[in-house]
């Protein structure tokens, strides 16, 4: 809702500084798109100039998609990003739900344990993790990646879901325990429900670091069966040679499923916003 | 009037359905909670008996919903016993203790239907789907609700919100009703009305209500007996009127009663044998000319059927409430003399002395 009191000006100048900044983010993105449906020479030519029916080629993506193994590192990142989404929701709202709900010994305590991941990176422990996946016999498997990133993602969403968890009114929790719901039926039932706009934005917090990441992949799980999308298209980058045209059909082709899913969650982020306002 | 017949044989079903069952009756013996180092109840021993409406009033803090929830089973007493229709249910869960609870802030499910709302616990209970309707059915047409039965509570009103509170409570059809505020998120009007409407059910249902308020009117005007509590414990027990006309401690003869009653030092009106005099401003006279005591008139309300004079004296300030209209003015030079024989003294300890 508008204040009433905001001057024309007042607004145009916060709009002129967000699209500047909007410009600026989306600048990278616009190139690498641009540049994905352009043959080489032009690449390098006329890094900026936007393909023309001269220039314009699909010689990359006609790499990326001859390769034949794409569609198995989109369907691995696909899994990868997917299933540690849900974990990293399904054990961040539960520990929230004990925290926030339940009075125990060294409740505080445990909260700042889980919180200590978002201080500390999970990739100082590199090595120890590459150890102990060693040991586990986990190395190239999609499993270690899920692992690893449901433990990366698990403290912020812990912490913000616990935030949230705290403004869900207790009667309302106790009137379903008067009804005879069982705690799982509450946490299921009557919490979750009412904390779907928190959940959206933890998801999209936890999403984008998975979908991007190049790092665990390139340690963990390197092998041709296990590569992610962010990896795969490495190959294309050569110590000597590398194939522009399809390293930016590959990106191109990354961000696409990034944006539905967000676009998705962004969509249940505003619907829960707008029905808590309506109340 | 139709409408009101087929209300009043609806009631009349519910009631011979539940024509065998009793009604309930709670016994608590020396409850204590505490949270911590916190000592929140110290020691409650309470008895209601069947049909009986009780109401716990207290100030914030006295432990009063705490000690609701206790009753209710959503929080465990540190030590001492419930038992509900004789049976011991310490350790039962909120669900089996044959109880429904109406809360401050209604509690609806969000995203739930009226309908639903009213129907989760039965359904949890595993009762069959015609019986649910059934009693949603008597339940909606006692309340009123007919009409919204479909719709999510966002889209109802405080009163309405209320009353499907309530209505899901009717529905368990419980030895034991438990109102936690009921209506203290409502406005004036609405609260008068919902005030007229639990008395009603109380007397159709004849069910047992237990009621925690922080209001001393709503207290008065409900009850079959009132439970005053401060500091986690019970500070008399009475019906309304028993306990406006003897109350047995300083602290209830402050807190029943509106304006609150005079509490005087009684070292300062030169009285020996007890420590504080109480004279509520009902019983006091003013004049003009003459009095036992002489104030000036501080401020005067007006409130049509009242109206009520702040005094100061040589003993502190000094509440008069007048029937009908009067006109003094401020400043004003005036003596006020109590009636005799409504005037109550109390010890040290703060009990009443008697006679």
């Amino acid at each position: 809702m508008a204040k009433p009191t905001a001057s024309p000006v007042r607004t145009g100048l916060v709009h002129l500084a967000l699209i500047i900044y909007t410009l600026i983010a989306l600048f990278p993105v616009f190139l690498t798109v641009i540049n994905s449906f352009k043959d080489r020479s032009s690449i390098f030519r006329d890094p900026l100039g936007l393909p023309t029916p001269s220039t314009f080629s699909l010689i990359g993506y006609q790499t990326v998609l001859g390769q034949g193994d794409f569609v198995l590192y989109f369907q691995n990142s696909f899994i990868v990003t997917g299933v540690s989404i849900f974990f990293v929701l399904l054990f961040g709202a539960m520990a929230a739900f004990a925290l926030s709900e339940y009075r125990f010994r060294g409740n505080t305590l445990m909260g700042l344990y889980l919180a200590l991941g978002i201080m500390i990176p999970i990739r100082l422990g590199t090595v120890a993790i590459l150890q102990g996946m060693v040991a586990a016999g986990l190395v190239n498997t999609l499993t270690a990646l899920i692992l690893v990133y449901t433990a990366q993602g698990l403290p912020l969403a812990v912490f913000i879901l616990t935030e949230f968890m705290q403004t869900v009114s207790d009667d309302l929790k106790n009137a379903g325990r008067i009804d005879g719901l069982s705690e799982y039926s509450i946490f299921f039932r009557l919490v979750l429900p009412l904390v779907r706009p928190a959940m959206a934005t933890v998801a999209v917090f936890t999403m984008i670091p998975i979908w991007n990441d190049l790092w665990f992949p390139l340690i963990l799980a390197p092998s041709d069966a296990t590569k992610t999308v962010t990896l795969g298209s490495q190959v294309f980058i050569g110590q000597f040679v590398t194939n522009w045209n399809a390293v930016l059909a590959a990106l191109t082709l990354a961000i696409v499923p990034v944006l539905v899913l967000y676009l998705i969650f962004s969509r249940q982020l505003i619907r829960g916003i707008t029905s808590g306002a309506v109340k | 009037m139709k409408a009101c017949g087929r209300v009043n044989q609806l009631i009349y079903e519910f009631e011979s359905r539940n024509g065998n069952k009793t009604l309930g009756s709670l016994k608590i013996e020396n409850i204590r909670k505490s949270f911590g180092q916190v000592d929140v109840l110290k020691g409650i021993d309470l008895e209601v008996k069947d049909g009986e409406f009780v109401i716990f009033v207290g100030p914030s803090g006295c432990g009063k919903s705490t000690l609701l929830r206790v009753i209710a089973g959503l929080e465990d007493a540190t030590s001492g016993d419930i038992l509900i229709d004789g049976k011991k249910v310490n350790n039962t869960p909120p669900a089996k203790r044959g109880i429904a609870m109406v809360f401050q802030t209604y509690a609806l499910y969000p995203h739930l239907s009226v309908r639903d709302n009213m129907g989760l616990g039965l359904k949890q209970a595993g009762k069959p789907a015609d019986e649910i309707k059934e009693r949603i059915g008597i339940a909606s047409n006692m309340l009123s609700l007919d009409a919204y039965l479909e719709r999510r509570p966002a889209e109802l009103s405080g009163g309405q919100r209320q009353r499907v509170a309530i209505g899901r409570a009717i529905v368990r059809e419980p030895q034991l009703f438990l109102f936690d505020e009921p209506l203290s998120n409502l406005d004036a009007a609405l609260r008068v009305n919902t005030r007229i409407e639990i008395a009603r059910l109380h007397r159709q249902l004849k069910a047992t209500m237990i009621y925690v308020t922080h209001d001393q009117v709503e207290a008065m005007t409900l009850a079959d007996k009132i439970v005053v509590l401060n500091q986690g414990r019970i500070e008399q027990v009475g019906s309304p009127m028993e306990l406006y006309n003897s109350p047995q401690t300083v602290f209830v003869a402050g807190f029943i009663g509106s304006p609150q009653m005079n509490l005087v030092d009684a070292t300062k009106l030169g009285l020996s044998g007890a420590k504080t005099i109480g004279i509520r401003p009902e019983h006091i006279q003013v004049s003009k000319t003459s009095g036992e005591w002489k104030g000036s008139v501080i401020h005067v309300e007006h409130l049509g059927a009242d109206t009520i004079i702040y005094l100061q004296t040589d003993f502190g300030p000094l509440t008069v409430r007048l029937f009908g209209e009067h006109n003094y003015d401020v400043d004003g030079v005036l003596y006020a003399t109590p009636d005799a024989g409504r005037t109550y003294r109390f010890d040290n300890e703060g009990q009443v002395i008697k006679g």
